[in-house]
């Protein structure tokens, strides 16, 4: 048996003209966090939706848990939870509602039900506040309870699409935990962010993705050390930047330059701007 | 079923937490239509032998549970373009047609909800209509077939812009042509001929027999069923078609 929780086989979708995938092949094995970085626009969302179903492939396969999200469709869902990149609680609903109704499409036994309710309204800090209509919460709250409803039905595998997009640091690093806390708890996670420092704090291995192909894979030290652990950055004048395996030779390399230059450590956007020349976030 | 009864929880616990003013909302038409149509220009006239207020209720009752029932087209239109909830449903493990049974029902529940306004408004105006299986059966396949087209048109149409054209070029037209206020039987034979082929005329035709106690017209209750059939079919068909 496979031990991967997600495996992409030469997956295309395609737009009008826009090709949003072009032949992704990728593996996520079980219990790992995966991040998917890359900037707006480059497949990282299509990929997503291709895999939770919301959107069907023009060609390639795609299986979660083992089965493929177009012919088995049913019994892939039963064991994904989602987190859409836009907020779809149901802001008519109180929070409680919400999470009843998610325990019902997922055909949950009443007393479970009420007790994983219970449980991941706890989870999530939102006890207190389960009988107020869900339109009236925060949007870290709102957040908050999506995480809380994907986890619902003990799924195998979460898929995050930028979970933490236009939140204040303090709830990102809130949201930060409680998917640190479900990866404990046993669950696969596949997270997309264009946030860097994201990918560096969560994730066990990260994809760049970039016009809807996949250009590098690995650990995000692996990655960091195949460009050099630390940068020479002009701040004026053209902007160019340096990579280096120590601080001693950027150090010794900054030394020589006559424009005023800033030493840090290399992060996964360098990465990305190595091998596109571009920013991910522009 | 669970898929059903999800979705119709949802539906319910909506339409809760709005009764009051939808109840209202939905006297208001019937309302101005009794005072238009039967007080002002129907005072004195019958229609087919019957008082025209008498006439005129039922094929309201027909029109307002048809509205009411088409109405849930726009909420699932906001619901998958502006709010995204209904991603929730399509993301869970249910069968397409399970999602379409569950909103239907909750379009049925607000179509007999507008019968029973009408209802009531027939009885302050003194007119008695008969409550039998018949009138149950008829509102029934009414909202029914009238639900599940909106599901079907919630699926198909892409804006809110979209949703108002096919109001207006479908909906509106029918609820004053399809027998619902005057006979078919006072318009030119081509005309009539045409009208016949709309749902909501044998709707009319049902509702208003059953309400007025006259002999069940069978055909219309076989072509609501049809009508509800393949409208029922094509929206499972583009809720799946919708997603994977």
């Amino acid at each position: 048996m496979s031990n991967a929780a997600i495996e992409i086989h030469d997956l295309i979708k395609v737009y009008g003209k826009t090709r949003a995938l072009d032949g992704l092949n990728l593996e996520i094995d079980r219990g790992e966090i995966f991040g998917f970085l890359g900037p707006n626009g480059a497949g990282k969302t299509t990929t997503c939706r291709v895999l939770t179903t919301l959107t069907k492939p023009t060609s390639g396969t795609a299986r979660v848990s083992g089965f493929d999200v177009v012919r088995q469709a049913v019994q892939a869902k039963s064991g994904m939870g989602v987190v859409a990149q836009h907020t779809n609680i149901d802001g008519e609903l109180s929070v409680y509602a919400n999470l009843k109704l998610h325990g019902m499409l997922h055909n949950m036994l009443d007393g479970l039900r009420e007790k994983r309710i219970g449980e991941l309204l706890v989870f999530v800090g939102l006890a207190d506040r389960q009988k107020e209509p869900a339109r009236q919460l925060s949007g870290g709250l709102k957040r908050r309870l999506m995480i809380a409803r994907a986890l619902l039905h003990n799924p195998r595998v979460l898929f995050l699409d930028e979970p933490t997009v236009g939140l204040d640091a303090q709830t990102r690093r809130r949201i930060w935990d409680l998917i640190r806390r479900s990866h404990q708890a046993g669950v696969t996670i596949m997270l997309t962010t264009h946030y860097i420092e994201e990918a560096e704090a969560l994730c066990h291995r990260v994809g760049i993705i970039d016009n809807g192909k996949l250009i590098a894979l690995d650990s995000p030290a692996n990655l960091l050390a195949s460009t050099g652990s630390h940068v020479v950055e002009e701040v004026n004048g053209k902007g160019r930047s340096w990579f280096f395996d120590s601080r001693e030779r950027a150090t010794q390399h900054a030394a020589e330059i006559e424009d005023t230059v800033i030493i840090r450590r290399a992060n996964l956007e360098d990465v990305f701007i190595r091998l596109t020349g571009r920013k991910v976030r522009p | 079923m669970s898929g059903v009864w999800a979705v119709f929880y949802r539906e319910m616990l909506i339409l809760r937490s709005r009764l009051g003013r939808q109840l209202a909302n939905y006297a208001i038409s019937p309302l101005l239509y009794i005072i238009a149509f039967g007080w002002g220009m129907g005072r004195g006239v019958s229609m087919e032998g019957i008082d025209y207020l008498a006439y005129m209720l039922p094929g309201l009752m027909a029109l307002s549970s048809m509205s009411r029932s088409f109405s849930i087209s726009s909420e699932i239109n906001i619901a998958r373009f502006y709010w995204h909830t209904f991603e929730e449903f399509q993301t869970a493990p249910v069968a397409p047609w399970s999602i379409v049974l569950g909103e239907v029902f909750g379009g049925v529940v607000r179509g007999f909800l507008a019968a029973g306004v009408v209802g009531c408004l027939a009885l302050l105006n003194g007119v008695v209509l008969r409550f039998g299986p018949g009138l149950f059966i008829g509102v029934f396949l009414n909202t029914f077939m009238f639900a599940s087209a909106a599901v079907l048109a919630a699926m198909v149409v892409r804006s809110h812009a979209d949703q108002s054209n096919l109001t207006g070029f479908v909906i509106t037209p029918m609820t004053f042509l399809c027998g619902t206020f005057f006979s078919l039987d006072k318009l030119p034979g081509w005309a009539a001929a045409a009208i016949e082929t709309l749902p909501l005329t044998h709707a009319s035709h049902f509702i208003r027999a059953s309400a007025l106690n006259q002999p069940l017209p069978w055909l219309s209750l076989g072509v609501m069923a049809l009508y509800g059939v393949a409208f029922f079919c094509l929206a499972v068909w583009q809720v799946r078609k919708a997603s994977i």
